[in-house]
């Protein structure tokens, strides 16, 4: 579980950061106002829907932590062997990650409003982000026909299953990112729609890119050797 | 008036029926008095305290009870009232918490001299294994179960070949001397669980698990499961004789070795 | 900063909530059924959970049944008293304690409470409840399903679930437990994020966090839990559907079933525990904290006294909060896993008691100098209190890793999570339907049917569990379909049995007279008035009752002070709500 309680350290310091600035010393009952108060300090204000996202990203995140604490704790156990990484992974690597390059570029093309090379850029991070997907499910093929099938060892079951639940995230990022680039197509709608679900479609990539070169290093047992690191550091 | 008086007696009922009830705790015997006496020093620290809560609570409602012209207070807080009952609490917590962390070392460290005794279950089964005359108990594996083998003992390994096979029969322990209780299940979670000896554990399949005790009296008493492990589970009982060490031995030497159980082809109970 | 003066700039927020797009029902199906309105939403949440709740109790009655007249009730067999005890646990858990304090309580208060219109996401809103009523239906498909809903205790431990030696282990039964879960915890994300933002986002002005009320901070608090712990339990639920479907090995090692060797090898069952409690022990207090929260708020306004200590119960929760994601392994103390973690979560579990005795400090000593109404939802709250502080208490002996060891799997256990995570939410459930049913209906619950169903539960559940607790000490272990013959256990104990059984069904009978309340007061009560218990907060402040669609009428209420000024000094009333501006010279003289 030690992936996971790292993790909830980073969500606790997140949130003890942002209440430290809530005043949760003051005393309420001595500060009754007589009249709104109007200016003064302006709190930073992030749309609710972009808020919305993040939070989701955090149980995304705690959901994943779990999965490769599991993966690491039944690890430990003597019947595990490595699974390959297939070489098709490196490649899907670069086209997820050259998606959400994509992506972000098509957000600077949206502030700065130039609508051509936008719907150029958009279109290119959704179709590049279903390549990923489609070299996803070939990478699977391969392997199965390899003899590494799900049943066999754990390290294949979790392979198949992590990459299973990070495709269906992606997957469900593809329908929202479908229905932003239809809209971007279309002429009657508000840029600053089009904006704000824009920049939450690159946002959502580039987590779904992290977890993935996440999984990536669990996968090629990079995590491992850094985890090494750490205790080896701190002993 | 009448809620202040039910609070009373709720709590008067409780002690009295603390005191009172013919319901309580199995003589002991095993070495784990400690864990009796911590269970009753929690008794003493959690009792005082509901009693005084609820009795505090039930002057509140009588004293402060809506009446016309009165008007409560107006306390948004009293730091130095609240540090102090925080303290209280931590004071009353490390009492009950110090006592138990020393008893817990001593449950889980083995004495050397301990005789390890295997318990294997299944559904809804006990059997038992115990070292033969080389004193050690030989490997085992949940793979090597087999109908005449049905505990899976590695028969290549020389310190199982005089181990002694108990299946589904009684189990008997000397008294006086501390005993490791080695745990195995081929199938589902049990749990070996003998009241009077106050210790239990969950028995994994795949994993040893262990505690240790001493039997400090004889008598015969019942083996229950203690985790649910399928619709047998409250038929799953065994049972375990405590006795002096010469009807001990006199008992032994009527069991059958896992030689003699190979060679005998096929598993017959033990007694 | 702390003693900034009353009243000064920047005290208030200035940021004015977004106007948001209000969604409009444009007819019957959209306003009662497809509704987007969170307060429509959280009646379905309420009337869904009660329902399937109603199902637990009747299965607790035949448990009960069972236990005190064993072989007596023929058509109890030990399968189904199996199905019975998993499906009353883990409907009163998950399906009715999380949805009616999250789903209920949380959609109907938090827009009303913190003054918004409505949740900020209606729409994923009302599908987190369309998606919770499939995972009731999919959990209640199990009793029609060849072999029954599974029977392998709420805790679903592998290997025993999946394993044919267990109701519906080889049938459809662990299959839709586990699917429903699945569901659930899909539905109730969508449900979560929306609490969150909106205490986030939703707050009107002027509602500085430490001027929300408790009932917010609890539900708050315990949702942002709830989003944490429950991706553990899809994760166990996943892995074990595939072990179950897929023939993987994630939970299962090498097992030899009824003399069978099965195909599995490796897995570890002990790893679906640490998933299960890293979830189940932040549950208690997804459970805990909403009802620690509304009970704070009924104790005041029904003592017309401020909450004692408001900052220390803001952070005794958010305490609570974080420590029980590091206490989960004390379910485990003789589960096998390494032993050396007893002395850990031993001293982790003692610890969290602190903050949770200072919250019961607290309530009483609101109590203290309070002019206390001793109304039904005061009773309710009284006898949370009683039955809490009992099984909080009781949780002691069971966290103290070594006296655990005897205790558990007892019956003691038993009658420690039902007084402490059982009754005593539950009171607070009743106790709140109670504070907020005129506002929900503009009607008066029944005094009278409200006694005779306080009295009877409250002394009816004390007497059931309180005994209970002896049958552990005894050593009667719990999961038994019979005891059968033991050395150890006298016949008196079969007594107590039939005894605890009896009470039993007096209180789930109780229960009916409570229904009836609801439906009667629906048509005959007494007219409630917008804010019939004169209290603080902004759902009394609405300007019609109940209150319309989008909550405010035409402007957002601004708030000017915190939720707990009852009984101010030189105040002309004992309360001063939420939205009264302060005119100079009433709470200036308070002592700094």
């Amino acid at each position: 579980m030690t992936v996971m309680l790292s993790f909830l350290a980073v969500i606790l310091a997140i949130i003890a950061w942002w209440m430290a600035g809530q005043r949760l010393a003051s005393k309420p009952w001595l500060e009754s106002s007589s009249a709104q108060t109007a200016t003064d300090r302006e709190r930073p204000f992030v749309p609710a829907i972009n808020l919305g996202l993040y939070v989701f990203l955090g149980v995304v995140a705690a959901l994943f932590s779990l999965f490769i604490s599991a993966y690491f704790m039944r690890m430990a156990s003597s019947d595990w062997w490595g699974i390959p990484v297939p070489r098709l992974l490196w490649w899907n690597t670069a086209v997820l990650a050259a998606s959400s390059l994509a992506l972000q570029w098509a957000t600077k093309e949206a502030q700065r409003g130039r609508m051509e090379s936008l719907r150029a850029t958009l279109a290119a991070g959704f179709l590049l982000a279903t390549l990923f997907l489609a070299g996803q499910i070939q990478a699977w093929r391969e392997l199965n026909a390899a003899g590494y099938v799900l049943a066999d060892n754990p390290a294949n079951s979790f392979f198949y299953i992590l990459t299973g639940l990070h495709g269906l995230h992606i997957f469900g990022g593809l329908v929202v990112l479908g229905r932003t680039t239809g809209r971007a197509f279309a002429t009657n709608v508000p840029p600053e729609r089009l904006r704000s679900s824009l920049h939450l479609c690159a946002v959502y990539f580039h987590f779904m890119l992290a977890v993935w070169l996440i999984l990536l290093a669990v996968f090629a047992g990079w995590a491992n050797s850094f985890a090494d690191l750490c205790l080896q550091l701190l002993n | 008036m009448a809620v202040a008086l039910i609070l009373v007696l709720l709590v008067v009922a409780s002690v009295l029926f603390h005191v009172l009830s013919p319901w309580w705790w199995t003589p002991i015997a095993s070495n784990w008095t400690y864990i009796d006496s911590t269970l009753v020093i929690t008794f003493w620290i959690t009792g005082v305290v509901f009693v005084t809560v609820v009795c505090f609570m039930a002057y509140c409602v009588w004293r402060f009870r809506d009446r016309p012209g009165n008007r409560a207070a107006y306390e948004p807080e009293n730091r130095r009232l609240e540090w102090l009952l925080a303290s209280g609490t931590a004071v009353g917590v490390a009492a009950m918490l110090t006592p138990g962390l020393f008893v817990w070392n001593q449950f889980i460290t083995v004495p050397d001299e301990a005789t390890p005794v295997e318990v294997v279950s299944q559904q809804w089964l006990w059997s038992f294994r115990l070292p033969g005359a080389d004193g050690k108990l030989g490997r085992a594996e949940t793979r090597d179960v087999s109908p005449e083998n049905p505990l899976g003992v590695n028969k290549n390994d020389a310190a199982g070949l005089d181990d002694i096979i108990i299946e589904g029969g009684e189990l008997h322990l000397p008294v006086g001397k501390p005993v490791r209780m080695l745990l195995r299940s081929v199938d589902v979670l049990h749990d070996f669980y003998v009241p009077e000896f106050r210790a239990k554990m969950d028995m994994i399949p795949g994993m040893v698990t262990y505690f240790w005790f001493i039997p400090t009296r004889t008598g015969t008493f019942d083996i229950l499961c203690a985790e649910l492990c399928g619709v047998g589970h409250p038929q799953m009982r065994g049972t375990v004789v405590v006795e002096e060490a010469a009807d001990y031995q006199a008992w032994l030497e009527q069991q059958q070795t896992f030689t003699q159980l190979l060679a005998s082809g096929e598993p017959q109970p033990a007694n | 900063m702390v003693d900034s003066p009353a009243g000064s700039a920047g005290i208030v927020p200035p940021a004015e909530v977004a106007e948001m797009e209000l969604y409009h029902p444009k007819s019957w199906w959209t306003r009662y059924v497809f509704s987007q309105d969170a307060k429509i939403i959280a009646v379905q949440y309420a009337v869904t959970a009660t329902s399937i709740g109603l199902v637990a109790l009747v299965l607790s009655w035949l448990m009960r049944l069972q236990l005190a007249f064993p072989g007596y009730f023929a058509f109890i067999d030990a399968d189904h008293y199996y199905q019975f005890i998993t499906m009353h646990g883990m409907i009163m858990v998950v399906y009715l304690l999380t949805a009616l304090f999250l789903g209920g309580f949380g959609n109907y208060l938090i827009p009303l409470m913190v003054g918004a219109r409505d949740m900020v996401f209606p729409y994923a809103n009302m599908l987190s409840y369309w998606i919770y009523l499939l995972a009731v239906l999919i959990l209640a498909a199990g009793f029609f399903a060849p072999g029954g809903p599974t029977g392998a205790g709420w805790t679903l431990y592998p290997p025993q679930a999946v394993l044919s030696g267990t109701p519906g282990g080889q049938n459809w039964g662990i299959v839709l437990m586990l699917s429903s879960l699945i569901v659930f915890i899909i539905g109730f994300t969508m449900g979560g994020l929306n609490y969150v933002v909106t205490v986030l986002q939703g707050r009107a002005r002027g509602m500085t966090l430490m001027r929300m009320p408790l009932t917010v901070w609890g539900i708050f608090t315990a949702t942002v839990m709830a989003l944490l712990a429950f991706p553990a339990l899809f994760v166990a639920s996943v892995m074990m559907l595939f072990d179950r479907l897929l023939g993987t090995s994630f939970f299962m090692p090498a097992i030899v079933e009824m003399g069978t060797q099965l195909q599995h090898d490796g897995g570890s069952p002990i790893l679906f525990q640490h998933l299960f409690w890293f979830f189940g022990h932040p549950e208690v207090y997804i459970v805990a904290l909403p009802a620690f929260g509304i009970v704070s708020d009924l104790i005041s306004t029904h003592a017309r006294k401020n909450i004692f200590g408001y900052r220390m119960m803001v952070w005794a929760i958010l305490i609570i909060a974080a420590l029980s994601f590091v206490v989960w392994a004390h379910h485990m103390y003789v589960s096998g896993m390494n032993p050396a973690f007893g002395f850990f979560f031993a001293t982790t579990t003692l610890i969290i008691a602190v903050p949770t005795a200072i919250k019961v400090y607290n309530w009483v000593l609101t109590l203290w100098r309070g002019n206390i109404h001793l109304t039904l939802p005061m009773l309710f709250a009284l006898a949370f209190i009683v039955t809490f502080v009992n099984g909080g208490l009781t949780g002691l002996f069971l966290g103290n890793v070594v006296v655990d060891v005897p205790l558990s799997d007892t019956m003691f256990v038993v009658a420690h999570f039902h007084m402490v995570m059982g009754v005593a939410p539950i009171l607070v459930v009743f106790g709140a339907i109670h504070h907020w049913y005129p506002k929900v209906t503009g009607r008066m619950l029944n005094e009278t049917l409200g006694h005779i169903h306080f009295w009877i539960t409250f002394l009816g559940a004390y007497a059931i569990f309180f005994p209970m607790h002896y049958l552990g000490l005894l050593g009667v272990p719990r999961r038994y379909y019979e005891m059968g013959e033991t050395s150890f256990v006298p016949p008196s104990a079969h007594s107590l049995n039939i005894f605890i059984t009896v009470m039993a069904l007096i209180v789930g009978a109780a229960q009916i007279v409570f229904l009836l309340n609801l439906v009667w007061s629906l048509f005959k009560g007494k007219a409630a008035g917008g804010n019939p218990w004169r209290a603080t907060t902004l759902e009394w402040q609405t300007p019609e009752t109940p209150p319309a669609h989008g909550n405010w009428g035409k402007d957002l209420p601004v708030v000017y002070r915190w939720a707990y000024d009852y009984s101010v000094p030189g105040a002309a009333e004992d309360f001063i709500p939420q939205t009264q501006p302060a005119t100079d010279g009433i709470t200036r003289e308070v002592k700094r």
